[in-house]
């Protein structure tokens, strides 16, 4: 199994920073077994291992069809989007992260879904007609980072106030200029 | 009077819009619900958070990890020891450190006791929502005898600050073995006191029974986790199907409902309480002596990589995820609150019901601004 | 009528007032310590000795706060709307008696007159919930003119077979005609319909759907302050003392006391601290009640009113009427009464005979689940 790929993590001291173990109990090698066969299909995708998660990386256009074939096939049966996060590399590397955080309560597996985006026009496809849960964490995402998500309506503020300009949640915010309301 | 109108689309009546919050006495902080009323039924809601959002995720990453614990601490307000678990778990997995035997069990025996403390609030407060005003009295009164234990243990109430990276911060008093079996032996009788005054009366069946519908597979669909989930009768804690800290040692039951109902979500809360007095009685039978704490270094740099941890809160799958850059500080941290996509779910829940019923399904949804809107 | 006349009345009903008002400060104290006994707490004991002297810092505080408006509120209806609550309520004590010579004007229609004024403060409700310019107070006041109007009907309907049972509508007659057995035991019935009228009228819990302060934020009162807020709550108090002390004269007896050995003065102030040990009776069953039940829905509370209510009032009038025509002994009204009392709980509780109070919660084990996990990821 691949390491992770030290290319993804900025580092600000030049040293050589030590990487996480990886360490996959039984079910989580189960997945990655059969993750590898269904994925074969799909151009750019990878599996890679953090400590004790399965990780699929993948391509933006990719990702709702990945999504579905994840839920629907009985064999994944992820039937629980756990969590929507954004990373943001935007000052090494010019892309946002998004990771997509997945728990199959039916077949007892979890995993991660890793979507890169260009800095300069982070659009990916919503999710939100796989998982409804994806609702408020594509909303969020959109508040806090300007992503924008293809194929789905409402993205208003949800945790920010409709006026606010800027996305708070990147690096780049200038936090320290930020003046009291 | 302005009154903002919206044409229904199933009749030609005009619907009054109410606002719901931010300031309602039963809205549990600073949530706002924007109701679409035809007389006093629910014709469609519209829920409006982040009256709370301090970006705690967004502080995090300026802050040393041994910090950040204090900051856990303010998300879900009421279940505190449970946030700050969560996060010294996502560290600990990522430096690998090995937290001592003592430190794990007096880690599960407050956890337990808060998630107790959580669901007494809930109770009271349910209580409340439904317009008893006893329920309530009863309720604090067994979360007061918890909150002791830890005013003692831990030396505050409520923002404690004790869970630390690699243990906790102090052992406990010399007495604490003795008040943990008193107050036990309290909560016991406690609990089912508070079923008793409340569970079966006719009125509270009446209200709560049948409200607020939500099954298995549309819980799981929006992401309801916990109480919430389980009322619809999906098997699934975290603490049994991917344990963490020592829970797999324990044996106790996981109340599961049936009719995914607010009655439902209630009761699983209230059995709930139950179980965790189990856990405790069995961890406090078998706390081993020893070390607090694992060694570890003042300014934690935890190796480069990505860790992601779910545990069980009061209000559900409490999940850390934590991108480290190999620096003091950490580059990312995600916090997946229960209560937020819980919330999700009330649009849902609220279908066909009356105004009433919108005050009891978000009870029973038991939500905690704190963590919604970090 | 001339000026001495007008000055004594003046003067007679200042006096009433001051009794009201005297009540109503007890009453207060007396509620919040007896919800603090059920709820295991002392309740006020900080002003004065045990707190008895917390309903006058109570009123000093309301008395002196600020009375707002709100901006856009109908400034006439607001600051009307809670005279128009309490003068109702405060006009039916013209004609209760207190003892059998303690009464300001002992009207012949006097049950008649209590039931035709008291439907009155609906309108003031009503007032309230619209003039405040507040979607809460306007649902409120709804709430406030369906459910006062619909328990009316039981409510008078009980009045009304007592009116039969005594043949007269003169409250003292009707307290006379109890001298040997007080109406409670012909009309337990009516009793009960009364009762829970009586509290669905106050909007006292289970039925203060009106006012309710979790769903509503207080209805028809959510923007009153100050001393206009306070008459709201004299009201609630007096009209409380009010159902209180019908309750004693219509059912309980009044001042109808086994036979004490006094006569004059002495007589009369006996017969009166029996009476309100009665109606203090009374008083702790309603604060008992609030004690102890969650409040009903609005659907729940109407279908409540208007499908066992109503029609077991009918049931009461018809089997009362019935017994005096054919002059059948006292004690088949109370057979049949306790008999629709026994149906109408069955009713409520058909429910749960059904399995509604079923507990669908069940334990699983941990031993099962963690058996059962290793199945789950079997490819």
């Amino acid at each position: 199994m691949p390491m992770m790929e030290s290319s993804n993590i900025p580092s600000k001291r030049e040293i050589k920073v030590p990487m996480v173990r990886e360490c996959l109990d039984q079910r989580g090698e189960n997945l990655h077994k059969i993750l590898k066969e269904s994925i074969a299909g799909f151009s750019g995708a990878e599996i890679s291992v953090s400590i004790d998660m399965v990780t699929l990386r993948i391509d933006s256009v990719d990702l709702a069809e990945v999504c579905e074939l994840l839920k629907y096939t009985e064999k994944f049966g992820f039937d629980y989007l756990s969590c929507i996060t954004v990373v943001d590399y935007e000052e090494k590397q010019e892309i946002f992260e998004m990771v997509y955080h997945l728990v199959s309560i039916r077949r007892h597996h979890k995993m991660a879904i890793k979507v890169s985006l260009p800095s300069n026009d982070p659009t990916v496809p919503s999710v939100l007609s796989i998982w409804k849960s994806a609702d408020w964490f594509e909303r969020e995402a959109h508040d806090l980072f300007g992503i924008k998500f293809g194929g789905r309506e409402n993205l208003s503020p949800l945790l920010l106030f409709e006026e606010f300009e800027g996305y708070p949640g990147r690096k780049s915010y200038p936090f320290h200029d930020y003046g009291e309301w | 009077m302005q009154v903002h109108q919206q044409v229904s689309e199933h009749s030609d009546a005009i619907d009054l819009m109410v606002n719901m919050g931010p300031q309602h006495p039963s809205t549990h902080g600073v949530f706002r619900l924007v109701i679409w009323v035809d007389g006093e039924r629910i014709v469609k809601v519209e829920p409006h958070i982040g009256y709370l959002h301090r970006g705690s995720e967004k502080i995090c990453e300026s802050e040393q990890y041994n910090q950040i614990v204090t900051l856990f601490d303010r998300l879900d307000y009421v279940g505190n020891l449970n946030s700050e678990l969560a996060f010294c778990l996502a560290v600990e997995k990522l430096t690998e450190t090995a937290v001592p035997e003592r430190a794990e069990y007096i880690r599960v025996i407050l956890c337990e006791l808060n998630r107790i403390a959580s669901h007494m609030l809930f109770y009271g407060v349910y209580g409340l929502d439904a317009g008893a005003t006893t329920p309530m009295l009863y309720g604090f009164r067994e979360r007061e005898r918890v909150q002791e234990l830890f005013e003692s243990v831990t030396g505050a109430r409520m923002m404690h600050n004790y869970i630390r990276i690699g243990g906790v911060k102090e052992d406990v008093p010399d007495d604490f073995h003795k008040n943990v079996l008193a107050l036990l032996d309290h909560l016991k009788g406690g609990v089912d006191e508070c079923d008793s005054l409340l569970s079966q009366n006719e009125m509270f069946l009446a209200r709560t029974k049948g409200v607020g519908i939500i099954n298995g597979e549309d819980a799981l669909d929006y992401g309801v986790t916990g109480p919430a989930l389980r009322a619809s009768g999906v098997i699934e804690d975290v603490r049994v199907t991917d344990p963490y800290s020592i829970y797999d040692r324990f044996d106790f039951g996981i109340p599961v409902g049936s009719n995914g109902d607010c009655w439902d979500r209630y009761y699983v809360r209230v059995e709930e309480m139950r179980e965790s007095i189990k856990i405790v009685e069995q961890a406090i039978s078998n706390i081993p002596k020893g070390e607090i704490s694992a060694k570890v270094r003042r300014i934690i740099r935890p190796p480069a990589g990505e860790v992601f941890v779910r545990t069980e809160s009061p209000r559900g799958d409490l999940g850390v995820f934590l991108v480290s850059d190999g620096s003091d500080k950490p580059y990312r941290v995600k916090v997946r609150p229960p209560s937020f996509a819980n919330l999700q779910a009330l649009e849902h829940m609220l279908e066909d019901t009356y105004i009433a019923d919108a005050v009891l399904v978000l009870g029973s949804i038991d939500i905690i601004m704190g963590e919604v809107d970090r | 009528m001339n000026l001495p006349e007008i000055i004594g009345l003046f003067l007679k009903a200042s006096l009433l007032l001051v009794f009201i008002l005297i009540v109503v400060l007890i009453l207060t104290l007396a509620e919040r310590k007896a919800l603090a006994r059920i709820q295991q707490r002392k309740g006020p004991n900080r002003v004065g000795f045990k707190g008895i002297l917390q309903p006058f810092a109570d009123a000093l505080k309301l008395l002196t706060k600020e009375d707002i408006l709100p901006a856009s509120a109908n400034k006439r209806v607001f600051w009307v709307a809670p005279l128009a609550v309490f003068l109702p309520g405060f006009l039916i004590w013209v004609t209760i008696p207190l003892a059998k010579e303690v009464v300001l004007a002992n009207l012949d229609m006097g049950l008649f007159y209590i039931t035709a004024i008291s439907v009155l403060s609906v309108m003031g409700l009503l007032m309230a919930g619209w003039g405040s310019a507040n979607k809460w107070a306007m649902i409120g006041g709804l709430r406030a003119a369906g459910q006062l109007i619909s328990y009316e009907i039981p409510f008078i309907m009980a009045i009304l077979s007592i009116g039969i049972l005594a043949q007269s509508f003169n409250l003292k007659e009707i307290v006379d005609d109890q001298a040997r057995w007080p109406f409670a035991f012909k009309q337990p019935l009516g009793l009960f319909i009364f009762l829970t009228a009586g509290l669905a009228e106050l909007g006292r819990t289970p039925f203060d759907i009106h006012h309710a302060e979790s769903e509503v934020v207080g209805g028809p009162f959510v923007e009153y302050s100050g001393a206009h807020w306070s008459v709201f709550y004299l009201a609630e108090y007096m009209n409380t003392f009010t159902i209180a002390v019908l309750t004693a004269l219509l059912f309980l007896g009044g001042w109808q006391s086994p036979a004490l050995p006094f006569s004059g003065t002495i007589h009369t102030v006996a017969s009166l601290s029996w009476f309100l040990i009665k109606t203090v009776l009374v008083i702790w069953v309603i604060f008992w009640i609030r004690g102890t039940y969650p409040r009903l829905r609005i659907d729940q509370l109407m279908s409540f009113g208007w499908k066992i209510l109503v029609p077991a009032s009918f049931i009461n009038i018809f089997i009362t009427a019935s017994v005096l025509y054919y002059a059948l002994p006292d004690w088949v009204i109370t057979v049949v009464s306790l008999g629709v009392i026994g149906a109408i709980f069955y009713f409520i509780r058909r429910g749960s005979l059904s399995g509604h109070n079923q507990n669908t919660v069940k334990i699983i084990k941990t031993s099962d689940i963690r058996a059962q996990l290793s199945n789950r990821t079997e490819v």
